[in-house]
């Protein structure tokens, strides 16, 4: 028997290959946005732990000089001596011809297991490491460089982190040149009983708790998340698609239901007969989704990678790898997506009589009970979106409050539809009008969805893109500003740095310090830097808040400046006094620092050398016309050999700044297409399944004296109507998801509040856009209308010939 | 003469080839007169009521209503016929379900602007659903929901009605009294009826009757 | 002690925990580049030997103890420094080429405390020197304390794990004793041999710290110094090694060599109470295991009948705790055992190459 109902079941997926189609495309399809942004993070994340995990800072303490500078080794002696289980490291940065790598130089007898990124058990592989004739690198990282400018034989090693070249501590030293130094050492998790205290034995070294990822993982967790709101939304549009086709498909059935019960099959055994093929085909389209996925996520990754190495100097591997993590994941929410979908259907089917009524209930009149609670789930998120916007702080309340936000709005529109077409229908006086009106307010029902798709695509389009062109509009006019010099130069060591400013003083208007220290502020990575007293920065900074005489405070040292992030992380305000080791002064200014996620302090360059005596201060910016920077740039490649890497003019930093910023907005806006398409699709499948149960509806009208013709225009002017009001109710909704991602997700991501600008341009290019794609959508299943033979339209009225 | 049909044929293909439904037919009913249709499924009563309503069109004959050869409209002037020369009433009732009983009643006198408000009422009231003009299809019985079709066909004041099966779907007490009504209302207004059916019972009630048997009158 | 070797061998191959029969017999073949070979006819000379000898490939100071606490319950300690030269030769920093790896145990009837250290050459964290006697590997020590005798008579000794520590005092109760041909040991049939001496006369006092706390303790310990070149026979599966010290002054050292082929080879040396050695004729010794126990997934004979007729010996040796097991990066067996039978006294027992 159950054989039987089997090929009866299957009959119609066979007989509607295009429904079948549209189910496994639609689940394919929200399968892959969403698994394509797991990949990438898994990727992403997989690359951080990497780095992390490279030396043990994930989860081992360090000991370290105070004020971060290198130390003699014998404290490492010392300590060992004393019973403390430690081990040595020496990080610093290795020039390979132009290009750069940090150099990680680390004892393999001692390092934590955790902390030892290279196997070496191989009997060939330890000598020669412990002979520094060996290091090892990503093979990523590998082929960037030239391998005849190595200083070692470098092996290439998939567990390292991108950048860092691993080699024994003795051979850092060597390659460094810092003979029997260490720059920090890390502490075993579990050390003996009874040991003498730290500051007994090693008094100068400072003892750190873990970074606990605080380096790269906590500063891109936001723009993860980011992504993963993406994919959810993705998924949820694709849901949609699902949703449709499987509620079709139950109700097409219900004739084959009920004769199946009445032949005497079990309910219970017909629904895990339906359940069985709704798990068959979410778990086909659910591979399908996975390929589609990593194709997905294949394309995007390299912006992606290229996004985090320009906004968080976090290096990411560009090759995708199949993880089972996310493969698994996806065909799980397939699955769990699917039956999401089917559950009405299989719960209708559970309790069908087995006497119902055969004739499929998908035109029955609106619900009007049915929108009333639906408009009332969204009258309640949407009353919860405004709680959390006014209350709740952090990046996930954020994207819970856009969450409530968007679903609201999308519950919202088939009651607003409904309502908004009857009273339209009241006032109009033409037949054929209300006529036109009344029906399509019973389509909503069944339109509903895939105009919600529609709907939260469009609002999404509006809300990034505001969102993005906002911040392309600020970040333009803010470059202009903080980049007022003409010409940047870093030299590669502190006699060549002194030479170069000693060469360029007497040819340029004004050589002014670019120096740095990184110092951790507020809690987090952050860096500090020198700012001369100089009309460049008094007439062209970008500062949010100010003080009385702000430049004349800095400049005679009495004060400092702090970025937006600071300012918003620390919550200290104009006056308040901030803490630097050795040195306290109150903020006087706050400056907008776009594309940075640090925090940040400016002080006089007295201030910072006083502070930082150790930090190399190797870059400059220099006032200078224009046109001399090409004689300039010769006149130093000439005398000191520096390359281009090192000399930028104003142009390139601009060029390189906004392609940054390109690429950041560039993974969303290609899901912005995706998602927008994937909403075409649901609205096409939609207009199609209406379209094939249309004819019973249409043919009477067109027995009343109405031609195919006229019947398909109308058909059309009602997909116009109803994709017009979605994309004019979409605006509002976009403009609301534009102003939580700038006032309040941007703000808790980046540490930035940009201000909000509108362009209406981008909203009639959508609101186009939306129509066009309804139209298109709709002038199928019309075209088709319009060719109906009247013979077919007849089959709706013959009983007999 | 209202209806005259001369040497009608219609061919319809279907999945055992070509099935010749008409095969030379004719036929006349004159203004104010109702005409049964009887016969066997399959026998072409169906073909023969849709190519007088001008929802298909003969391959070959003549369709002539009301003094118009049906085969020469074009698709807008057939549906001009559809609104304005016929009234139908299906044996599926076909009512509209998103407008409500007086919407339906009157569609077809608006279609074909010729909307009546006070014959819409009188309608209304004579077909017995003056209190539920503010329901909807799907809330009515299967007598109501036929009544309405009835006082839609009539609303325009057509001159022919053409009925199919229109108490196929309903019991046979209510059928009897919905085809009284239909009956006294094409007398009262003068209207010609063509009606299809297959029972002789029914066909006794109209001024005459022809009979068809694969596709030919007998 | 044969063992010891492979274990050291093993344990600077295998940092990480893989135990590899291919990676002893790989490393064997090309190992003893450069490296001095023992050569017989050398006689030991004293303190210089007590001190390190970086030509040669791998050496030990390995002391193990059975002690008494005051509070009567049996225990057992075991110390080793190993040191492995990866190039015949010594400098100082990063670049030395050798290794030094400290072992550490503490054996109670109910607990077996295990510690392993590692570290460079070249830098002072670990060494050994012979003038004053110094051996240490973080800080963990034995230290020469006799001021005018040798080096060796008086020696503290301290090491730390993470649950326990012990500081030691040993002082010499007889002369050195020098293994096989006036130090120079055969191995096997092929010729491999080594440098070996031993001082099995030491008495200990001092105290072992415990999670419970202190206990002071008394007894007995036996320190090996070996030193040799040569890769040991692939074709063995592992050891059985005793060190035995008998109520009546005498001492026994024996070992028993297992194969693939399932036989087994067999010798060591007989030290009278006054210190005088006789090497034992091969296979003279018989070892018999009498219960099985599981430890650490594998199993392992850890009570033994040893029969050594010429000198009516018939002892069974019972361990003080089944779960000796050295958790180390080459894992083996070693902890202390009561003697019983026709001779009565306490001693230790090493085992390797019990695989799981």
């Amino acid at each position: 028997m159950t054989g039987a109902a089997l090929s009866a079941l299957w009959g119609h997926w066979r007989r509607h290959p295009g429904q079948s189609l549209t189910l496994v495309l639609g689940l394919a399809l929200a399968t892959a946005l969403w698994s394509g942004v797991q990949a990438i993070n898994a990727e992403a994340r997989a690359s951080y732990d990497r780095a992390a995990a490279a030396l043990g800072q994930n989860d081992l303490d360090t000991l370290g000089a105070s004020d971060g500078r290198l130390f003699d080794q014998s404290a490492y002696v010392d300590l060992r001596r004393a019973g403390w289980l430690v081990s040595p490291a020496l990080e610093g940065r290795l020039r390979v011809g132009e290009r750069s790598v940090t150099l990680r130089g680390l004892d393999p007898l001692t390092a934590p297991l955790a902390a030892n990124p290279v196997d070496l058990s191989d009997p060939g592989d330890l000598a020669p490491f412990l002979r520094g004739e060996v290091g090892y690198l990503h093979p990523e990282t590998l082929a960037t460089l030239d391998p005849t400018l190595l200083p070692l034989r470098v092996a290439p090693a998939l567990r390292l982190p991108l950048g860092v070249l691993i080699v024994d501590i003795g051979a850092a030293q060597r390659l460094l040149d810092q003979p029997g130094r260490v720059s920090h050492l890390l502490v075993w998790p579990n050390q003996p009983r009874g040991l003498p205290a730290l500051d007994a034995v090693a008094p100068d070294l400072v003892r750190r708790a873990p970074q606990a990822r605080a380096d790269v993982a906590s500063l891109t967790d936001s723009f993860h998340l980011n992504l993963t709101a993406f994919g959810f939304l993705a998924f949820a549009v694709g849901l949609f698609i699902v949703h449709s086709a499987i509620g079709l498909a139950f109700e097409q059935r219900r004739t084959t239901f009920r004769t199946l019960r009445a032949l005497g099959l079990p309910a219970g055994r017909l629904v895990g007969l339906l359940a069985a093929e709704v798990t068959l085909l979410a778990l086909l389209a659910g591979g399908i989704g996975l390929g589609l996925g990593a194709l997905v996520a294949a394309l995007l990754l390299p912006d992606v990678a290229a996004t985090l190495r320009g906004l968080y100097g976090a290096e990411v591997t560009g090759a995708l790898t199949l993880r089972p993590a996310w493969a698994l994941a996806g065909l799980g929410l397939a699955l769990a997506g699917a039956f999401a979908a089917a559950a009405q259907g299989l719960w209708r089917v559970l309790r069908l009589p087995v006497l119902a009524p055969a004739q499929p209930r998908a035109w029955l009149r609106a619900s009007d009970r049915g929108l009333v609670v639906q408009a009332a789930m969204a009258a309640l998120l949407l009353i919860l979106a405004g709680i959390i916007a006014l209350t709740a702080t952090g990046l996930i309340a954020a994207f819970v409050l856009l969450a409530c936000l968007l679903l609201g709005a999308a519950l919202a529109l088939p009651p607003l539809l409904s309502g908004l077409l009857a009273l339209a229908a009241r006032r109009t006086r033409s037949v054929l009008g209300q006529w036109v009106l009344a029906d399509t307010r019973q389509q909503v029902p069944g339109l509903g969805l895939a105009l919600m798709a529609l709907m939260l695509a469009l609002a999404a389009n509006i809300g990034v893109g505001t969102m993005v062109s906002s911040f392309r509009m600020t970040f333009t006019g803010w470059l202009d500003q903080r980049l007022a010099s003409e010409f940047y130069v870093t030299g590669r060591t502190q006699d060549e740095a002194d030479a170069i400013r000693a060469l360029l003083a007497p040819q340029a208007l004004a050589v002014l310090p670019i120096w740095r220290a990184a110092q951790p502020l507020a809690g987090a990575p952050g860096e500090v830097y020198a700012v001369a007293d100089h009309p460049t920065y008094r007439d062209n900074w970008p500062l949010l808040r100010a003080g009385p005489q702000v430049w004349d405070r800095v400049a005679d040292g009495t004060g400092l400046l702090i970025n937006e992030q600071l300012w918003r992380r620390s919550g200290l305000q104009l006056g308040d006094r901030l803490d630097l080791p050795g040195w306290s002064a109150p903020v006087v200014g706050v400056y907008s620092d776009y594309g940075n996620p640090k925090g940040q302090v400016m002080l006089s360059p007295d201030r910072f050398t006083a502070l930082y005596p150790d930090a190399p201060r190797l870059g400059m910016a220099v006032r200078i016309a224009p046109e001399a920077i090409p004689a300039l740039r010769a006149a130093i490649s000439d005398r000191f050999g520096l390359p281009d890497a090192l000399m930028i003019d104003q142009a390139a930093v601009k060029r390189f700044s906004l392609g940054v910023f390109e690429r950041t907005f560039a993974v969303s806006g290609a899901l912005n297409v995706l998602t927008l398409g994937v909403a075409g699709f649901a609205l096409l499948t939609s207009f199609l399944t209406l379209a094939a149960m249309r004819l019973p509806q249409l043919a009477p009208i067109w027995a009343l004296g109405l031609t195919r013709a006229r019947l398909a225009r109308i058909e059309l002017a009602r997909a116009a109507i109803l994709a017009a009001l979605t994309a004019l109710y979409a605006l509002p909704v976009g403009l609301a998801m534009a102003w939580t991602l700038l006032a309040v997700v941007n703000v808790e991501a980046f540490g930035w509040r940009l201000p909000m600008f509108l362009f209406p341009g981008q909203w009639a290019v959508l609101g186009a856009l939306a129509l066009g794609a309804a139209l298109l959508a709709a002038v199928w299943p019309v075209r088709r209308l319009a060719r109906t033979p009247p013979a077919d339209l007849l089959k709706v009225f013959a009983h007999d010939r | 003469m209202l209806v005259a049909l001369t040497g009608v044929e219609k061919t319809y293909a279907s999945a055992d080839g070509p099935q010749r439904v008409l095969q030379g037919v004719d036929l006349t009913l004159d203004a104010g007169r109702s005409l049964a249709l009887t016969g066997e499924s399959g026998s072409g009563k169906s073909t023969l009521l849709h190519l007088v309503g001008g929802l298909d069109v003969p391959d070959a004959g003549r369709v002539m209503v009301g003094g118009q050869d049906l085969s020469r409209l074009d698709d807008a002037g057939r549906a001009r016929h559809r609104r304005e020369g016929v009234g139908i009433v299906f044996q599926q009732f076909n009512l509209i379900p998103s407008l409500d009983v007086a919407a339906n009643l009157s569609f077809q006198a608006r279609l074909a602007g010729r909307h009546d408000p006070a014959w819409s009422a009188r309608l209304l009231d004579r077909l017995g659903l003056t209190g539920l003009a503010g329901r909807y299809p799907e809330q009515l019985s299967g007598g109501q929901q036929q009544r309405v079709a009835i006082g839609r066909a009539l609303a325009a004041r057509p001159p022919l009605i053409l009925a199919d099966e229109p108490t196929g779907n309903l019991d046979e007490a209510t059928g009897d009294a919905v085809l009284d009504l239909l009956l006294d209302l094409v007398r009262d207004t003068g209207t010609a009826l063509l009606m299809v059916t297959h029972s002789t019972r029914l066909a006794a009630r109209l001024d005459a009757r022809a009979h068809l048997s694969r596709g030919r009158l007998a | 002690m044969i063992a010891r070797a492979l274990a050291l061998v093993l344990s600077l191959v295998l940092l990480a925990p893989v135990a590899s029969a291919q990676g002893f017999a790989g490393l064997g073949t090309d190992a003893g580049e450069g490296f001095t070979r023992p050569e017989r006819g050398q006689p030991l000379v004293f303190p210089r030997d007590h001190g390190p000898h970086p030509d040669y490939r791998i050496e030990w100071w390995y002391l193990t103890a059975t002690l008494t606490g005051e509070d009567g319950r049996a225990y057992g300690i075991q110390w080793t420094l190993f040191r492995s030269a990866l190039e015949p030769r010594r400098t100082t920093g990063w670049d030395s080429p050798q290794i030094w790896m400290g072992h550490a145990a503490l054996t109670t009837p109910g607990r077996h405390f295990v510690a392993e250290r590692l570290a460079r050459d070249g830098i002072g964290q670990a060494g050994v020197t012979a003038e004053p006697f110094k051996a240490w590997i973080d800080d963990w020590r034995m230290t020469g304390t006799s001021g005018t005798a040798d080096a060796l008579d008086r020696v503290r000794l301290t090491a730390r794990g993470v649950e326990f520590s012990y500081d030691l005092d040993l002082a010499a109760e007889g002369p050195l004793v020098a293994q096989g041909d006036e130090g120079y040991s055969v191995k096997s049939a092929s010729g491999q041999a080594s440098w070996y001496y031993s001082q099995p006369f030491y008495r200990v006092s001092g105290t072992l710290e415990l999670p419970d706390g202190p206990v002071r303790v008394t007894g007995q310990a036996w320190l090996d110094r070996e030193w040799s070149s040569q890769p040991l026979d692939p074709d063995q599966t592992g050891w059985d090694w005793i060190s035995l010290v008998f109520d009546d002054g005498a001492r026994l050292m024996g070992f028993r060599l297992r194969d693939r082929s399932g036989g087994g080879y067999t010798s060591g040396t007989w030290i009278a109470p006054d210190g005088t050695p006789t090497p034992l004729a091969p296979n003279a010794l018989r070892f018999t295991p009498l219960r099985i126990a599981r430890v650490a997934g594998r199993d392992v004979p850890v009570d033994w009948r040893i029969e050594l007729p010429g000198r009516a010996l018939d002892v069974t040796l019972t361990a003080l705790n089944d779960a000796a097991w050295m958790a180390t990066l080459t894992p083996y067996w070693e902890g202390p055992v009561a003697i019983t039978g026709s001779h009565a006294g306490r001693g230790y027992l090493e085992m390797t190459g019990y695989d799981p």
